[in-house]
């Protein structure tokens, strides 16, 4: 879709971002103290590429996204959101960014929903006829129909969810910054919008970032995951890569025909115990499943078995766990 | 340019349709600024129970320098005012939402926060202004004619960047809105009569420095030909246009610092 395909959708480089924060400690005294909520933050976005940007609260997320939409400018570093300054030329780029803030609205509280989407259709200036067509597909896409002609007030979450996507989405941008499109919202939705995300970036090529607490939206949607702490990039590479170098440990599940004490079998552990059921825990590093169930079925009879894959979230925690606690500075 | 205008009235219009759904609170709103409006007049009128004349100047005279004032704040009131939610929205979180549409801050916060009750203030000084124009013998030359338009939109335009300029400091200082208030609500009722009644201090701050001697009080003057101990010369009644655009550029400057502070602190 852009003429600039070449260069990258978006480039952070060193990127930091510190506040100073006012600390009250008696009647008059105050304390200044800086802190750093984004540090030295590098990394570039091809276009046309779909990225899981995760990280626990506070971890600097929405500092980040604040500078790449010219929100907020760098304490110190470089970004280029579409080639472009963003700060510097904030209105020129808002004309090709699409942005979602979970928790906020940018929709006409009191007005029909359709009401919101013929306003953005003059604030944008897009074309009428390829506003059109792009309203009947969202609305067609999204489910949208049933409550278009309600007032935003009165729209359940999901459907405000709904609404605000169509909204950033609207006017055809390039790149779309997701701030937690998903949070609490109930299945029906979530999956909706996760279609509609994974159609979008397919069919239209929209280079989309994510923020999210939800894993599952990263599996299910992005090919490459950065995780943020503290301020600082942790992880950025492929959700395959990253499960493969932090996932290393397997849980063979094992039925057993009677119930057993705790299996010895060399290089596990038994994590669970549950009736004939046990689980246990291997390092692929140190052995293979085939060993494991062979050293089970050599020690006892067994009726059925499975591998179990480590869930991510699992994995994030344990990234978090692994930090030094002076990581923080 | 006329696009953007194009948008605001856009805008605005949605912004009307969403407060008809409380059209009550409108009606009320709308009396009770139009009664508190016409109160300062009362005081005027009240004033002329007591004396024959204020600072050489007729009831009919004052009664004009009340109904410029008062359109012009109340234009002012109507169209800029709402800049002054700007320290609420940053405190709310609300208002990156502008930082992220392309167009004008100012003309997204003026429109979203748009309240057509606030024209209960301009509907009692257009009334008075017109009474009083009738009544206090204007020599109606045509210089004199094309004076009255420009005065009213450049006083507007003063009092708009006067509220731009107090709403851009309190993203600094918050609570300076209170302060602030002083001057936009304060200066308006304090132009309401003859600048040379007042001493020197209050002349020179709040007629010369925050130039709100130019919304009214410096080009009726020479409109009513009326009483002029401070010896404003003839030729200054055309400076209210320029005077406005500097404001207006003066504003537009220390907003767009504002923005740039807020960018960068983030609060």
């Amino acid at each position: 879709m852009s003429s600039e395909s070449n260069q990258p959708a978006l480039r952070c480089d060193g990127l930091t971002k510190s506040f100073v924060v006012r600390h009250r400690d008696g009647v008059l005294r105050r304390r200044k103290v800086e802190v750093t909520a984004v540090a030295d933050v590098t990394f570039e976005v091809a276009p046309g590429e779909m990225v899981g940007y995760l990280g626990p609260n506070g971890a600097g997320k929405s500092t980040t996204i604040k500078m790449i939409t010219g929100i907020l400018t760098p304490t110190a570093g470089q970004v280029a959101t579409l080639g472009i300054d963003p700060v510097r030329r904030r209105t020129e780029l808002a004309r090709r960014i699409g942005v979602v803030f979970g928790q906020r609205t940018q929709l006409w509280w009191d007005l029909p929903l359709a009401d919101s989407f013929e306003l953005l259709h003059h604030v944008y200036r897009t074309d009428s006829a390829r506003h059109a067509e792009n309203l009947a597909a969202f609305v067609e896409l999204l489910d949208m129909g049933s409550f278009i002609q309600t007032p935003v007030r009165q729209l359940s979450l999901g459907q405000r969810m709904r609404g605000e996507l169509t909204a950033a989405l609207l006017h055809d941008p390039d790149l779309v910054v997701l701030d937690e499109p998903t949070i609490g919202l109930d299945v029906v939705s979530k999956h909706a919008v996760r279609d509609f995300l994974a159609e979008l970036n397919q069919e239209r090529g929209t280079t989309v970032l994510l923020t999210t607490h939800d894993l599952d939206d990263v599996e299910r949607l992005c090919s490459r995951m950065m995780i943020i702490d503290h301020g600082r990039v942790i992880h950025d590479g492929s959700v395959a890569g990253f499960k493969a170098d932090y996932g290393t440990r397997r849980t063979v599940v094992v039925d057993l025909v009677d119930e057993q004490p705790p299996l010895d079998v060399a290089h596990t552990t038994v994590v669970r115990v549950d009736g004939r059921r046990q689980w246990l825990s291997f390092d692929r590093g140190e052995t293979t499943a085939a060993a494991v169930v062979a050293g089970i079925a050599a020690a006892t009879a067994l009726e059925d078995l499975s591998v179990e894959e480590p869930e991510i979230e699992d994995l994030v925690r344990e990234v978090y766990g692994r930090l030094p606690p002076d990581a923080a500075t | 340019m006329a696009s953007n205008l194009r948008t605001y009235r856009i805008l605005v219009g949605a912004r009307i349709r969403s407060d008809w759904q409380y059209r009550v609170s409108f009606f009320f709103f709308l009396v009770s600024q139009t009664v508190v409006t016409a109160l300062d007049l009362a005081v005027i009128l009240v004033l002329f129970q007591v004396v024959p004349s204020l600072g050489g100047w007729s009831l009919e005279q004052v009664a004009v320098l009340y109904g410029i004032t008062t359109l012009a704040f109340g234009l002012g009131d109507l169209f800029i005012s709402q800049v002054e939610t700007a320290a609420r929205s940053i405190r709310e979180g609300t208002f990156d939402r502008y930082l992220l549409r392309p167009l004008p801050t100012v003309l997204q916060i003026s429109a979203s926060e748009f309240a057509l009750r606030r024209i209960g203030r301009s509907i009692p000084a257009a009334v008075v202004l017109v009474i009083a124009l009738s009544s206090a013998g204007v020599d109606w030359t045509p210089d004199r004619i094309l004076l009255l338009p420009l005065t009213v939109i450049s006083g507007t335009v003063i009092f708009g960047a006067v509220w731009v300029v107090t709403s851009a400091i309190s993203f600094w200082a918050v609570g300076a809105q209170e302060v602030a208030n002083t001057f936009t609500y304060g200066g308006s009722f304090a132009h309401q009569y003859p600048l040379h009644i007042y001493g020197r201090w209050v002349r020179t701050i709040l007629g010369w420095i925050i130039p709100m001697a130019f919304v009214a009080y410096v080009p009726t003057v020479h409109l009513l030909n009326a009483a002029n101990p401070l010896g404003i010369p003839t030729w200054m009644a055309i400076t209210p246009p320029f005077v406005a655009l500097a404001s207006a550029l003066v504003a537009r400057a220390v907003w767009a610092a504002a923005i740039r502070n807020y960018q960068s602190t983030g609060s």
